[in-house]
């Protein structure tokens, strides 16, 4: 039989944490500091309401955008926390996590051969989207020296007559970065004048310790060329129940919803129902969550900074982004050693684009015995170098 | 008291035995900046102890305790707290509140059987000024003290590595 691998699927990296996985299941004793999702089981009050909600029989699809009530209840929540404005009815679509809200905001713009400028380090389903979209996938670099901020010089440099999108997720995963309103304005000063899209993946956008977030689509003249992606998985410790959103002009959002309901038809509806009470009654637990997280970080990024592993203060998310260069190894050799010599896993930086390499992701979603432990092995780990 | 003293509370209450430098690391201040807020705190009364939450069933040490409830006639210009102080001295009594609802004290009384906690509620408590009916509740088994959980909780399963 010959190949019948479609072309776009055989061009998408495949994942570069396999080799590590497979490393894992041969050990015991590992400490993972490589898992990107909460290490606290969701709040109570969410599972309940949504056990209860099963008990009454709400078992069945809900309209393709999510139901009503928690597409008014996410707008409201926008409109609080962001001062971000969308119509409940008409500018939002609720879907199986912010992955899902991804795929489909780059289906609704991307016609084949287009450009979409990534801004890496990033989340690896990026390209991927991008290409299985038919579009072109152009990293464009965050530095440590600019706080892994995008700048607007590294995006000038970017555009091409091609470009229809930028995509960007601050606070960051990997690299804990975060933008405030001018680096913001600064990007999106160029984006309108070339007539671009905006893709802003807000998921991290509660886990932000110094200052309050500042939703892209709220800055300038953005709104109305910004499509925002958020979802409950972070904030709310949710990633199993696979419930995000987008948020988009009419014009895009009834677009992404056409394809939404195609390949997904409505995002899980005992998830909806758990998200609705995760916004009516959520906030003291995802307070006390982002509380303890913010301590992690203190905890972690000193220590690690003491051992000798020089480490950028993240100000979002739940990852240290040290860097491993003073070291002679290369972040993939490093992550490598460490697992199996000291039984830590981390994540190399490498993974997430090419500005990564250097790097290795720390997740301090763990608790802080394991943070301690973990720092105890890296230091031995860094003594035998 | 600021946010961070706050912190440092939480944490406390979560852990009393959280070495100061770790807690400096925690809420980003110097450790004698640590040491200095939990000293003024001792001393103006807001923490007032370290403690440890015991699993008593567990330890196989047999106490029993009981909520003791009680209705009160409040006394002119004390209210309740003189009968409350004056009940809070006994040896056998954990915990002294006041609640709203139909009784007025809430306690909990511990004794090394059920003999003895009765004989101290009827002999002790029960004739005592002011008290003028009391209903007393055995604890049969306690799932969660102090934000404690007793009981084995299943860990959920989470991926090693995770992007």
């Amino acid at each position: 039989m010959k190949d019948h691998v479609s072309r776009k699927a055989r061009e998408i990296p495949p994942s570069g944490i396999r080799k590590f996985f497979d490393l894992i299941q041969e050990m015991e004793d590992v400490i993972s500091l490589g898992v990107g999702e909460p290490d606290f089981a969701t709040p109570w009050n969410i599972c309940e309401s949504s056990i209860y909600s099963i008990e009454q029989g709400a078992t069945s699809y809900s309209s393709n955008r999510g139901m009503p009530a928690l597409c008014e209840e996410v707008t409201r929540y926008l409109d609080r926390r962001f001062n971000l404005t969308y119509n409940p009815h008409k500018e939002i679509v609720i879907t199986s996590g912010a992955s899902e809200a991804l795929d489909i905001a780059v289906r609704a713009i991307v016609d084949p051969g287009d450009e979409v400028l990534v801004a890496e380090p990033c989340y690896v389903a990026y390209a991927p989207n991008v290409i299985l979209a038919g579009g072109h996938p152009v990293p464009v670099p965050c530095l440590e020296q600019d706080a892994f901020r995008l700048t607007a010089d590294a995006l000038v440099e970017a555009v091409s007559s091609r470009t229809k999108a930028v995509m960007i997720n601050f606070p960051n995963n990997p690299t804990g970065g975060v933008m405030d309103a001018a680096s913001l304005r600064a990007i999106i000063d160029i984006i309108v004048d070339h007539d671009l899209i905006l893709i802003s993946d807000e998921i991290y956008a509660e886990l932000s310790y110094e200052a309050q977030h500042v939703a892209a689509a709220t800055v300038g003249d953005a709104w109305e060329r910004t499509i925002t992606i958020n979802g409950f998985s972070k904030a709310y410790a949710m990633t199993g129940w696979r419930v995000g959103y987008l948020c988009a002009p009419e014009a895009l959002s009834d677009t992404a919803l056409k394809i939404h309901q195609y390949v997904m038809l409505c995002a899980p509806v005992m998830g909806q129902v758990a998200a609705r009470e995760a916004l009516r009654h959520g906030d003291r637990a995802r307070d006390e969550m982002i509380s303890e997280y913010k301590m992690r970080r203190n905890l972690f990024v000193r220590g690690l900074n003491r051992i000798g592993l020089p480490c950028h203060m993240p100000q979002g998310a739940f990852y240290a982004f040290p860097s491993v260069g003073l070291t002679g190894l290369s972040d993939q050799e490093f992550a490598e050693r460490l697992l199996t010599e000291e039984h830590v896993a981390v994540v190399p930086g490498s993974v997430f684009g090419t500005s990564g390499s250097g790097h290795i992701r720390c997740s301090y979603a763990t608790s802080r015995e394991n943070l301690k432990s973990a720092l105890d092995r890296i230091e031995a780990f860094l003594s035998t170098l | 008291m600021d946010e961070k003293d706050r912190l440092l509370l939480t944490l406390l209450d979560q852990n009393s035995r959280l070495p100061s430098r770790e807690l400096a690391e925690l809420v980003d201040l110097d450790e004698q900046d640590v040491n200095e807020r939990i000293r003024l705190m001792e001393g103006t009364g807001i923490i007032q102890q370290y403690t440890a939450v015991i699993d008593w069933e567990k330890a196989g040490d047999g106490e029993v305790a009981v909520i003791l409830e009680l209705k009160v006639s409040p006394e002119r210009d004390f209210g309740y707290d003189k009968v409350a102080e004056r009940i809070a001295r006994f040896r056998q009594v954990r915990s002294v509140r006041l609640v709203s609802g139909i009784y007025d004290l809430e306690l909990v009384v511990t004794g090394r059987n059920i003999h003895e906690v009765a004989r101290f509620v009827s002999e002790q408590i029960a004739p005592m000024d002011h008290i003028r009916e009391t209903a007393t509740v055995l604890i049969m088994k306690t799932y969660k003290e102090n934000g404690h959980i007793f009981y084995e909780k299943e860990e959920g399963e989470r991926l090693p590595l995770s992007i």
